[in-house]
């Protein structure tokens, strides 16, 4: 039986991590279609049917769709899920709060997060923060995989052309009413997928100083993280966050400023590709995984990190 | 309103886990345990319901070994009005958590249920999911505001584009973000008043719910390790490395 994969979308855009997940699902069996869900969804489905990993778009449309309630989604997947052996989405918020439900409507003990397929029901996933990788199988006929979207690269996103079926949609879910959504829009990369991450922690001692972090970002083309820390004491918005139960980065280059490196944090950041640490304690537990620590005062170093990027003639962004 | 906050007994966040040496698993003997983070949140978050005269009852529940009975006595510390003590003898998947807590549903007839949004030990982020799914109830899932209405409840949940609110009728699930309130610290006086509140004990095989492993654990193991980097002696070479050895700016 093929892989039903979840696409994750915003009605018009497929979300980044759909093609990550896409990878994922095709290392699971070579027969990979996808289900969207959504209202007046059409572009987004366009955009899934070209995948060229995709041989199938099975799409549902209805106004109760429109803001991908999870209690809306999970009764129609798990419908379509009758033809499927594996139902996979990115963990990331939306397929957490999503793929459980579905699980638990299938009675399948649900694989989260995993970072690696071993073999179409063998996984590696890291637990206890990532202080510990473990190798689990399950025995499910149906079985329900999150995947870290970071850990897979993304599929191509042009060149195929696989049939769109349209499916019927379920009853509404009354008792769950949305409201409304504040998205944090911003110029920068998303902290998800971005090649640089610069990050500031509790030693940035306001939300003011936040700035310092904003120009060293906007010099190096990079996305904006924090600690929880950070985000705890009100410098910045939670949307920002790396960490155990913030969101896990891999960029080429992370810069973690005045983070001290709790578990928690290095929990989302340690598989990034080189560290760099600046922090005036030199015991701070960042340094043990900093490929370069500087340990300075962070309000002495910034401003003579902004004068050396200026004196060079390119920056790759 | 009648709350039910579930709570797990995991190894203290601050321990640096060791795993053993067959790759079995993680060290739990003699290592510091805890209640989950966030479920502490959502005890303290029932508590406050119930303060503002918002709820009539508190109770906590806790599915586990016989020590897990301290998550709840600490539960009973910081408000709650009583426990449920589920026994079993090894950890349960969150499947099988859910069809449990389902059970003690029934049985208790809540019109909320509280939990933290994911246990720090297996990272799963299911069980309420999955319990709202058994119930059929609303999902309130990583909860950082709570706001309690007539008959309904509208929550600001943690998203990964920034955040999102909802309003959920009642009977419903909540799962909790750290950030959803700061938890208080039981005094002296409260944890010896605890010590007289009930606890109830239900063996979960008298609840006739099939908790069998689905999911086999192959190997535990350490993640691979990152090379020792070094200390830089200041930001010009910092930059130069980067450009130069790095080769990432």
């Amino acid at each position: 039986m093929a892989v039903l994969l979840i696409a994750e979308h915003n009605n018009k855009d497929l979300k980044a991590f759909t093609l990550n997940a896409a990878t994922a699902a095709a290392q699971m069996d070579e027969d990979v279609h996808a289900i969207i869900i959504g209202h007046n969804s059409g572009d987004a489905s366009k955009k899934l049917s070209e995948l060229p990993v995709i041989k199938k778009v099975i799409s549902i449309d209805a106004p109760h769709y429109e803001n991908f309630t999870a209690e809306n989604f999970a009764p129609v997947i798990t419908k379509v899920a009758e033809n499927y052996s594996h139902i996979v989405c990115s963990a990331n918020t939306f397929g957490k709060n999503l793929m459980p439900r579905i699980a638990a409507h299938l009675d399948s003990s649900q694989v989260s997060d995993i970072i690696k397929v071993i073999s179409n029901d063998t996984f590696l996933r890291p637990i206890y923060a990532g202080n510990a990788f473990a190798t689990v199988k399950t025995n499910d006929s149906k079985k329900c995989i999150t995947i870290r979207p970071t850990s897979f690269d993304p599929c191509e996103s042009s060149g195929g052309s696989a049939p769109i079926e349209n499916a019927e949609a379920g009853e509404e879910f009354t008792n769950t009413k949305f409201i409304k959504r504040e998205e944090v829009k911003s110029d920068r990369p998303e902290l998800g997928t971005a090649r640089i991450v610069v990050s500031g922690g509790r030693g940035m001692q306001s939300g003011d100083n936040f700035k310092l972090i904003t120009e060293v970002a906007d010099k190096l083309g990079a996305a904006i993280g924090a600690s929880r820390a950070a985000v705890d004491a009100g410098y910045i918005s939670n949307d920002h966050q790396v960490g155990q139960t913030g969101k896990v980065v891999v960029p080429d280059l992370y810069i973690a400023i005045g983070i001290s490196g709790a578990i928690q944090h290095l929990a989302g950041m340690k598989e990034s590709k080189i560290i760099v640490a600046i922090n005036k304690d030199g015991e701070a537990p960042i340094f043990s995984v900093a490929d370069y620590g500087l340990e300075a005062d962070l309000f002495e170093a910034i401003p003579q990190f902004m004068e050396e990027l200026n004196k060079l003639n390119t920056i790759q962004k | 309103m009648k709350i039910l906050v579930a709570v797990k007994r995991v190894i203290d966040y601050n321990v640096q886990i060791r795993i053993k040496e067959d790759g079995s698993g993680v060290v739990t003997d003699n290592v510091k345990m805890s209640t989950n983070p966030p479920d502490d949140n959502a005890i303290e978050e029932a508590v406050k319901i119930k303060e503002a005269g918002k709820a009539t009852e508190v109770v906590a529940v806790t599915i586990g070994e016989e020590k897990a009975q301290e998550t709840v006595r600490k539960a009973l510390a910081v408000g709650a009005d009583r426990g449920i003590h589920v026994k079993v003898d090894n950890s349960l998947e969150p499947l099988a958590v859910s069809k449990i807590l389902e059970k003690i549903v029934d049985k208790e007839k809540p019109d909320l249920v509280f939990m933290g949004k994911q246990a720090i030990d297996d990272d799963c982020n299911q069980t309420g999911q999955m319990l709202s799914a058994l119930l059929n109830w609303p999902q309130a899932t990583f909860a950082s505001k709570i706001e309690v209405k007539e008959k309904s409840l509208e929550v600001t949940r943690e998203i990964d584009e920034g955040l999102e609110t909802i309003e959920i009728n009642v009977p419903a699930i909540v799962t909790c973000d750290l950030r959803l309130n700061e938890p208080r610290y039981a005094s002296l006086p409260n944890i010896m008043k605890a010590k007289k509140k009930p606890i109830e004990e239900i063996s979960a095989a008298d609840l006739g719910v099939d908790t069998a492993p689905r999911v086999e654990q192959i190997k535990v193991e350490e993640p691979p390790k990152r090379k020792a980097g070094i200390k830089v002696a200041n930001v010009a070479e910092l930059v130069q490395k980067l450009k130069n050895e790095a080769k990432v700016i």
